[in-house]
């Protein structure tokens, strides 16, 4: 034990030596370096200790016996009492909260959205998308666009924003569908970068890398959310103190309606023939098409729905930040979405709503680390593969199956085998 | 005409290094069917490993140019060849046999990891360094005084390059250690009954492509004399791109993918417009995944149920 953390510690000296150890730093002539041989020590004794911990633990723990399916069972009987406490606590929460946790809130929520949309495409069919962020993108340009140059109001544009990235779905979904895993992923993320680079580019219509700022903010039936109240305002309308928390209440309303549409009409698109269609090309596609599934149409509708939703939430994003620009809508957005499905369980809803709470809660109190916070993002995808490759709820179940035969062939998938 | 031939020659090198880094991709591709989405990222790390090192041994007092660069070729391939074995070991192993997407997400965990890992190590900066290598050779004057330039630089990165790759498709072929891999690659379940250590084979799959990666970096350093930690990104899909234009799998094909990529990538921003270059690459790699899946000299791939 001790010979391999030593090992382990050695390693670890051989890839943190140069790299933390000597720093180069832009000099007034040439390139310095200087010598940090306290970090390298850190890192490698943070190396060895943890090693020899992890080799402890293993060895102090017995290999448990409950298979991924018992507590998947276990999960989802948690998950009819977690659920509708969740919903109420999120309900009430503009009752008690600050206006910190309510744009924490506001955050959580959009990427619980944000989340349940992707879940269409990878969690239900089965499609990994790797550039989910540019219907987000599509979405918060779209609303950005059209009412800075054509003054149309919010309520008017989210249907229009929706529909315009679900049209950018179809037209990514035509050429991928001959694409399956892999290939899929790197031509999504492709079409991502495609999208973001004609933004960060196309001056004229989108300000480039300055963005597009003074974007109008939603109304409630036409009356604003002034912070100085005045005619035609929320607070003027009820007779009372105008104040700037009633907008952040207000969107926070916004986006849980929003999230709440977006979980509700993919329940029900589940147990509607498509929704079926769309699970059964998740575990076997060369199945589905003997079976006589249109597999084209199949794959673009979870495409155009997934989609649809990012663009929902792109809208929101713009109204709330009253500003988009290229420097929201990277890559690492899209990880963070896919990490959140993945997490979550691809398939499961409370999963990617307790997914979306961990990940973005959970980055927010490490933002005093600063730059270390993406590094722990990454850790914690590479360690949340290694240990639970299956996310926190495991919801592969079908949504609609035949008797109790069914139960243990979908319990057969969900560990991996189908 | 004189243009065009300086296009071709700066494509030329920037295709060697593309070349270079494709061939990771497609033989971990070729071996557990994998994207190894972190590759791009060892490249960066390489090229960074080289600047320490060249700085270092100027530092240090070594004053010829090319007893450095030898000494940071084999050092930077050295240390990135572990950073690919501890990848492997960290990250893809525990999964093998996970389901489809879980190596994929893995993957892209540590692409992130080492991105932030040398940001907050090494710092956000671009880190500038003088050409190593100054001067060159005038080809040719065209018309209107453009003088046709083979820098030196230009020619070193493509020899260097050349010889690299001879020496890895010797490995390859004539080697037991090529023997295996290419066993791998065909049939990992019959390798293993045979006899042979697939995860060793594996993980030295993973130690080669890391350290082709690593002289890439060099190369790349060499050849822009910036980098910052952010190149690895958009260097591993172009990279990626060129492997499946040349066929997954294939090395040749890998090679000549990064040569086409890097001469459109050139002719691209030389004749249309600079900022959509990454968007002409892009747009390569849908096309050709389209219209022709199974790239220049790829095998088509065939599926039993």
């Amino acid at each position: 034990m001790l010979r391999d953390a030593f090992l382990s510690a050695l390693v670890a000296l051989g890839l943190f030596g140069a790299m933390i150890g000597l720093k180069t730093d832009v000099g007034a002539t040439a390139l310095t370096l200087t010598p940090r041989p306290l970090a390298v020590a850190v890192a490698v004794g943070l190396v060895f200790v943890g090693r020899l911990a992890l080799l402890a633990w293993k060895k102090a723990r017995p290999p448990h016996a409950t298979g991924p399916g018992a507590l998947a069972r276990r999960m989802a009987r948690i998950g009819h009492f977690v659920a509708p406490l969740l919903l109420a606590f999120a309900v009430a929460l503009p009752l008690f909260a600050g206006r910190y946790w309510l744009d924490m809130g506001i955050l959580v929520l959009t990427y619980v959205m944000l989340g349940w949309g992707l879940n269409i495409v990878v969690g239900l069919a089965g499609l990994l998308d790797l550039g989910y962020v540019a219907f987000y993108a599509v979405g918060a340009y779209a609303y950005a666009l059209l009412s800075t140059q054509l003054g149309l109001g919010f309520w008017t544009c989210l249907p229009l924003a929706g529909i315009l990235a679900a049209f950018w779905g179809m037209l990514l979904g035509f050429p991928v569908l001959r694409l399956r895993g892999d290939y899929l992923a790197i031509v999504t993320l492709a079409f991502g970068e495609i999208i973001r680079v004609v933004l960060l580019n196309w001056v004229s219509l989108t300000g480039g890398p300055n963005g597009i700022s003074g974007i109008p903010r939603p109304t409630l039936f036409g009356l604003t959310f002034t912070a100085g109240g005045g005619e035609g305002s929320f607070a003027d309308f009820f007779g009372i103190e105008p104040s700037v928390s009633h907008r952040v209440i207000f969107l926070y309303y916004v986006i849980l309606g929003l999230a709440l549409l977006t979980n509700w009409v993919s329940l029900r698109l589940r147990r509607l023939p498509l929704g079926r269609a769309w699970e059964a090309l998740r575990e076997d596609e060369v199945a589905c098409r003997s079976l006589g599934i249109n597999v084209t149409v199949t794959k673009l509708t979870a495409f155009a729905i997934g989609a649809a939703f990012g663009g929902f939430a792109g809208a929101f994003f713009a109204t709330r930040q009253a500003f988009v620009s290229p420097e929201s809508f990277t890559f690492i957005e899209s990880a963070v979405v896919l990490a959140i499905v993945v997490l979550g369980g691809l398939g499961s809803q409370l999963g990617v709503a307790l997914a979306a709470l961990v990940m973005i809660g959970g980055s927010e109190v490490f933002r005093d680390l600063a730059e270390y916070r993406m590094l722990i993002f990454g850790a914690a995808l590479v360690v949340m593969m290694v240990v639970r490759p299956r996310g926190l709820v495991s919801g592969r179940a079908p949504s609609v199956a035949l008797g109790s035969r069914k139960r243990i062939a979908a319990e057969m998938v969900t560990e991996g085998r189908g | 005409m004189a243009y065009a031939l300086q296009q071709l020659i700066n494509g030329v090198t920037l295709g060697m290094i593309y070349g270079l880094i494709a061939v990771g991709y497609t033989m971990v591709y070729g071996i557990i069917g994998m994207i190894n989405f972190a590759h791009g990222d060892v490249f960066m790390v390489g090229a960074f490993l080289s600047l320490i090192s060249l700085v270092a041994l100027s530092a240090l007092g070594i004053s010829s140019v090319p007893l450095a660069l030898a000494i940071t070729l084999i050092l930077a391939a050295a240390i990135a060849g572990l950073y690919g074995w501890t990848i492997e070991r960290v990250a893809y192993r525990p999964l093998r046999g996970s389901f489809r997407l879980a190596p994929l997400i893995s993957a892209i965990g540590m692409s992130i990891v080492l991105q932030n890992f040398v940001q907050v190590s090494q710092g956000a900066r671009a880190k500038p360094m003088p050409a190593l290598i100054p001067g060159g050779w005038t080809l040719m004057r065209g018309e209107g005084g453009f003088a046709v330039q083979l820098s030196w630089m230009q020619i070193a990165v493509v020899v260097t390059t050349l010889v690299i790759l001879a020496g890895f498709t010797w490995l390859v072929t004539r080697t037991p250690l090529g023997r295996a891999m290419r066993a791998c690659e065909q049939d990992l379940k019959m390798a293993s009954l045979l006899g042979i250590a697939t995860d060793r084979t594996i993980s030295l799959t993973f130690v080669i492509g890391a350290m082709l990666a690593a002289v890439a970096g060099l190369m790349f350093l060499l050849y822009y004399g910036v980098i910052d930690f952010f190149i690895g990104f958009i260097a591993g899909v172009k990279a990626f791109t060129a492997a499946v234009l040349g066929g997954v799998g294939s090395l040749p094909g890998a090679v000549l993918g990064g040569l086409a990529i890097g001469l459109i990538e050139t002719f691209w921003s030389a004749y249309f417009s600079v900022q959509y270059k990454d968007v002409a690459a892009f747009s390569i790699l849908v096309l050709v995944l389209i219209f022709m899946p199974t790239g220049l000299l790829g095998r088509a791939d065939v599926e039993k149920v």
